[in-house]
């Protein structure tokens, strides 16, 4: 008996192993990082984080290996389809460091925190989980993200992200300050947090020291292709960095006009090098990315020197080129399928020893100029008009090279368009007037019905929600700028509502500027690209995006100093109102006084019988007697009428129970 | 002599059209509409248009807090606001509307005013207070009304300016006029359209209803008792025809009449089943009526929009403490309910005076008054030029409302717009011109009471004489 029992233990347990074996099998974690110089001597420094586990029906109470378990119970707990959660300080500066790469449109952020989520829940409760989610996403992240909970600061857009019908709820705080207490929290997702791996570079004074550092949290469910079911989760979380290398030495030498670029290494801008991988990732690599422009004048150069010889085609090669050298020869290149594209160094990362840690580094020979690849339209937005009490918003679109190349490439075809989507979300004390949207193309006023395509707008509604435009736009491609201006309103609000810092103004969050028909994506030839999840990443093809400037809207402040001079002054108008009116309402003179008297000598007569008959009452029998025999002989009398009152007096009180119940 | 006189009366009308049209081609140099003075968030005509867009892009057009006002304003005014005429300014068509209603607003108070004069004088005559009626008819009270409200900075402002306020004064003076002249289905109209438009004519029914009932003013009711009394004590001195007169008039002083009453409640309740069933209509897939009364009546009642006005509850609500601001709504509310009973008791045989004193009351305690509440007021006040020619301080509440006018946008301007001064100083002027507006409103009721006791202390007089 008891041998069956043992054995039916031992396999149950060797079962549950197998499956937790199988399970471990399935959680992946990768860490990758991309470094890319970019046209204005800065570096930009690309974490990018993966994290994979399986989903099984049963795994709330589960136990995960690599997989963060606090994500992967408010997955489960707020039935999350998909959610962006970003903490950005600084700008993206679309104009020097590009606008079409996948990194500007998956990476680039507003100011602030943004989070945006999709949920797998009724229509009905989709706010609810919102509202839960952003608490609970406050809690995790030690931000402010609870002040997404209110209903005036979120809102569905429906057109900006294709994915969700319905269910996506959208929110920003553009105030919110990022700091290392965000970032803390966010290290603490990854398994080997910042003590090992890629992650180990992430010197906080380096880090915040930067131009714009974005910090993103991505939480995807991928749809089993079979049942339409979820198979599971994909957590990416990354971390963009735009650094200036330190360049003492570069700052003298002067070659001609153009300076060089700053040379660098891993080592002199994050102040530390790596000592090896994270032991439980799966892999473990770095980039270095050289763009499209960058490559061109490279290959110029190339070209011009004599001293490097032509078909040298060894992996030495790679490391250096008349314009520049690295410390490390990379392990592979990748380049782009397209002739003069951009090229993708790879370094895989090993266990180092203590002496020889792995530092990357970059010297540049000659100074190179080049530019990034723009987006079709350069956005920016800015306010119009002066004075706290109306003013207008002005979205500008510029057209960039991109645009210039199409109208050529498209010469021969009947009429090219240019798609574009924006998303305007402003707050309730923005009060925008929407029939006052007016488009200007190439400086002149044009009939707004001949360039959008569609429109939805949900207009603001006073301390309830804000105010969303969605518009779909279809411009010439030959067009050279767009102005899209609108007025509004500025409200006022209650003293409460204002925040501490009232004369600072309040910030309207970016508007989104997207690009359905571009997508950014790189295409590379090598055929093992499909395991690094970064280059995965790079070559998806996701529309092109822009997010525009945040703007500052100052409010006309009331005096927050004399909410009791108010209350009194005003009421004492009105007491002197009510006061003085009703006093001339029965003001007597002369004659009517003498009238008046007459009257009340006859009424005081009558009153005094009255109160004497009551306070004999009131006082009891035995003190009734004694009065006059008139009254206690009248007391009968009065006595159904008084019953009559108290009754009625009970009665009202009875209704006023009852109704107050 | 008279038709020198009419011809005099139109070339001022006239002359205030013209005026009104060439301020109308400044339209952008004047900048009106903004003002907070003319345009509330009840009045703007830009926030009409706001709702006629929406309503075209098939959205509500209470969605949003832009419009709050009647969705039959919205059908009327709305295709104006969006039809341009080549050359000319945005919303001439509006602003022309606007234009004619002023004018007819003003010959509606210029009628209004004729017959109660008449009445009025007819009721002197009766009582024998001949010279007294001579002197009243020698001001023509009702030229005097319209062109006072003609002419009126504050009416051609909120004109200019695009403020709907001028339709709603209409409506109220189409209801006093139509209850003046015995129209019952006139004054019905008149009275729901005013209600639906701003909701506080509301309180205009009592004296709609007194007006109907007892006849236009009249000297204080007790004069006429006596004069009964003294009619049966020497019935057969005075001869039949005046007899015959004189028991008309009688009648028509004491006796309520019931029927016109009762006509005038029937179309009232014919005429606001119409509208709540046009409105209905306009409203039935944007949540229907109950949505509707809660975005117009709901949004004037709780006042939720704190923009700057020349009353002073904006500045008020935005102070006070959320946790009194529903006591604080009653209150003041409630100050413009509690002050009805005893001005409809005292001043029960002025049906008009009452409905004027009714109109400055609402406009000055009202959630977001402009300058085409005032104006309103100003106009009826002509009406009453003889019986209040004895109230005091008159040249001060002029300068004071001519001070305050001039005051108001310069403090308006250097909070909003330098970012000198701060809400105070705009708010002083705001409570200065509701003090104005108290001392206007005491005045004139106490003087039209003293006008009264003069009348009763001259027919006492007479009346001695006569049984001396």
């Amino acid at each position: 008996m008891a041998l069956p029992l043992k054995a039916t233990f031992a396999l149950s347990l060797l079962f549950l192993f197998s499956l937790m074996l199988a399970a471990s099998a399935e959680e992946e974690f990768s860490e990758e990082l991309l470094l890319k110089p970019l046209p204005d001597r800065k570096i930009l420094a690309h974490f990018h984080f993966r994290n994979e586990a399986p989903l099984a029906a049963d795994s709330f109470a589960r136990h995960h290996h690599l997989f963060p378990k606090s994500i992967s119970q408010l997955v489960q707990k707020f039935h999350i389809k998909a959610m962006e959660l970003s903490f950005t300080q600084g700008r993206w500066n679309y104009e020097r460091w590009g606008g079409f790469d996948p990194i500007s449109s998956h990476n680039a952020k507003p100011p602030g925190v943004e989070l945006w989520a999709v949920f797998d829940v009724p229509q009905h409760q989709v706010d609810a989980s919102w509202k839960n989610l952003t608490h609970s996403l406050s809690g995790l992240f030690c931000a402010s993200i609870n002040f997404l909970e209110s209903s005036t600061s979120y809102s569905a857009p429906e057109w900006a992200f294709q994915s969700a019908l319905g269910s996506l709820r959208y929110g920003t705080l553009p105030r919110e300050a990022v700091c290392t207490e965000n970032l803390t929290p966010w290290l603490k997702l990854l398994p080997c947090r910042d003590k090992a791996g890629l992650s180990s570079l992430m010197d906080r004074p380096s880090i915040y020291r930067s131009f714009y550092h974005s910090q993103r949290l991505h939480l995807i469910m991928p749809t089993a292709v079979s049942d339409g079911s979820k198979s599971g989760i994909i957590l990416e979380q990354t971390l963009t960095v735009v650094l200036q290398p330190n360049n003492q030495k570069a700052s003298m030498n002067h070659v001609g006009e153009t300076k060089i670029q700053p040379s660098w290494s891993l080592s002199s801008i994050f102040g530390r090098k790596i000592s090896g991988r994270c032991v439980l990732a799966k892999l473990s690599n770095i980039y270095l990315h050289f763009e499209r422009g960058l490559v061109t004048q490279l290959d110029n150069l190339q070209k011009k020197s004599s001293k490097f010889a032509a078909n040298d085609t060894g992996p030495e090669a790679f490391r250096g080129n008349a314009g520049f050298e690295l410390s490390v020869t990379p392990e592979r290149v990748h380049t782009e399928l397209e002739k003069s594209s951009s090229v993708l160094y790879e370094y895989p990362i090993k266990e180092y020893k203590e002496i020889e840690q792995f530092d990357l580094g970059l010297t540049w020979k000659h100074p190179v100029v080049w530019s990034s690849s723009h987006a079709p339209l350069y956005a920016s937005r800015f306010l119009m008009g002066s004075g706290n009490e109306r003013g207008a918003i002005a979205i500008s679109l510029k057209s960039t090279e991109m645009t210039k190349g199409l109208v050529s490439a498209n010469n021969v075809e009947e009429r090219c368009k240019l798609q574009v989507n924006v998303l305007q979300i402003v707050p309730w004390y923005v009060k925008v007037y929407y029939h006052t949207l007016q488009l200007l193309v190439d400086e002149r006023p044009q009939v707004l019905a001949d360039f959008v395509e569609r429109m939805r707008v949900s207009p603001s509604e006073d301390k309830v929600s804000p105010g969303v435009m969605e518009l779909v736009l279809q411009f010439p491609c030959e067009m050279k700028s767009a102005v899209l201006s609108i007025e509004f309103d500025k409200g006022f609000l209650h003293i409460d509502e204002y925040p501490p810092d009232a004369n600072q103004g309040f910030d309207i969050p970016s508007a989104i500027i997207s690009f359905p028909d571009f997508h950014a994506g790189l295409q590379f030839c090598e055929k093992s690209q499909s395991k690094s999840p970064l280059l995965s990443k790079l070559q998806e093809r996701s529309p092109v995006l822009s997010y525009t400037e945040v703007l500052l809207v100052p409010l006309t402040t009331p005096d927050f100093s004399m909410p009791y001079n108010v209350i009194t002054i005003t009421c004492t108008v009105f007491a002197l109102y009510f006061g003085s009116l009703l006093n001339v309402l029965r003001r007597r003179v002369g004659e009517e006084e003498r009238l008046l008297k007459n009257k009340d000598a006859k009424k005081a007569v009558f009153l005094r019988r009255m109160l004497n008959k009551l306070s004999a009452k009131l006082r009891g029998r035995p003190s009734e007697s004694t009065p006059s025999p008139p009254s206690s002989s009248s007391s009968p009398f009065v006595s159904p009428k008084l019953i009559l009152r108290v009754l009625m007096v009970a009665g009202i009180a009875v209704a006023w129970q009852y109704y107050s119940q | 002599m008279k038709k020198k006189k009419v011809q005099w009366f139109w070339s001022w009308v006239i002359g205030s059209v013209i005026l009104r049209l060439i301020l109308l081609y400044f339209p952008k140099n004047l900048n009106l509409s903004s003002r907070p003075e003319v345009s509330t968030p009840l009045t703007s005509l830009r926030r009409l248009a706001e709702g006629y867009w929406l309503k075209q892009s098939s959205v509500s057009p209470y969605a949003g807090s832009m419009y709050h006002g009647s969705p039959l304003l919205l059908t009327l005014l709305g295709p104006l606001t969006v039809t341009r005429v080549e050359g000319q300014p945005d919303h001439l068509l509006c602003s022309l509307v606007f234009v004619i209603a002023d004018v007819i607003c003003a010959m509606l108070i210029r009628a209004a005013g004729e017959k109660l004069q008449v009445a009025y004088s007819s009721r002197l005559q009766f009582l024998g207070l001949h010279n007294l009626s001579e002197n009243s008819e020698l001001l023509p009270s009702g030229d005097f009304a319209a062109l006072v409200y003609l002419w009126n900075p504050f009416t051609i402002v909120a004109c200019v300016g695009l403020s709907t306020s001028a339709i709603e004064n209409l409506m109220v003076v189409l209801s006093l006029y139509g209850a003046c002249s015995r129209l019952t289905p006139l004054a019905a109209f008149g009275w729901v359209m005013a209600t639906h438009l701003s909701l506080y004519p509301a309180i205009l029914i009592i004296p709609v209803i007194l007006l109907l009932g007892y006849g236009p003013d009249a000297p204080p009711r007790k004069l006429f008792w006596q004069r009964k009394n003294l009619d049966v004590g020497n019935s057969t001195s005075s001869d039949s025809c005046s007899e015959e007169e004189a028991k008309n008039q009688l009648k028509m002083a004491h006796v309520f009449s019931w029927r016109l009453v009762v006509l005038f409640l029937f179309w009232t309740l014919l005429w606001s089943s119409y509208v709540l069933v046009l409105c209905g209509i306009y409203v039935q897939q944007y949540g229907g009526l109950q949505e509707l009364f809660k975005r117009t009546y709901g949004f004037i009642l709780t006042i939720q929009d704190l923009s700057p006005n020349i009353g002073v509850l904006w500045y008020f609500f935005a102070e006070v403490f959320d946790f009194f601001r529903n006591f604080f709504l009653i209150v003041f509310h409630g100050n413009i309910l509690l002050m009805i009973a005893p001005l409809a008791l005292r001043l029960n045989h002025r049906p008009c005076f009452l409905a004027f004193v009714y109109i400055l009351i609402s406009s000055m305690l009202k959630s977001y008054p402009s300058v085409g509440d005032s104006a309103l007021y100003l106009g009826l006040l002509g009406l009453f030029a003889y019986e209040l020619k004895d109230m005091q301080f008159s040249f001060f509440l002029f300068s004071g409302y001519v001070g305050v006018s001039l005051l108001s946008p310069v403090m308006h301007n250097l909070w909003i717009w330098r970012g000198t001064g701060n809400a105070n100083f705009y708010f002083a002027t705001a409570i200065a011109y509701a003090c104005f507006q108290i001392i206007l409103v005491v005045e004139s009721v106490s003087a039209m009471l003293n006008h009264d006791r003069m009348l009763t202390k001259l027919y006492t007089a007479k009346l001695q004489n006569v049984k001396s």
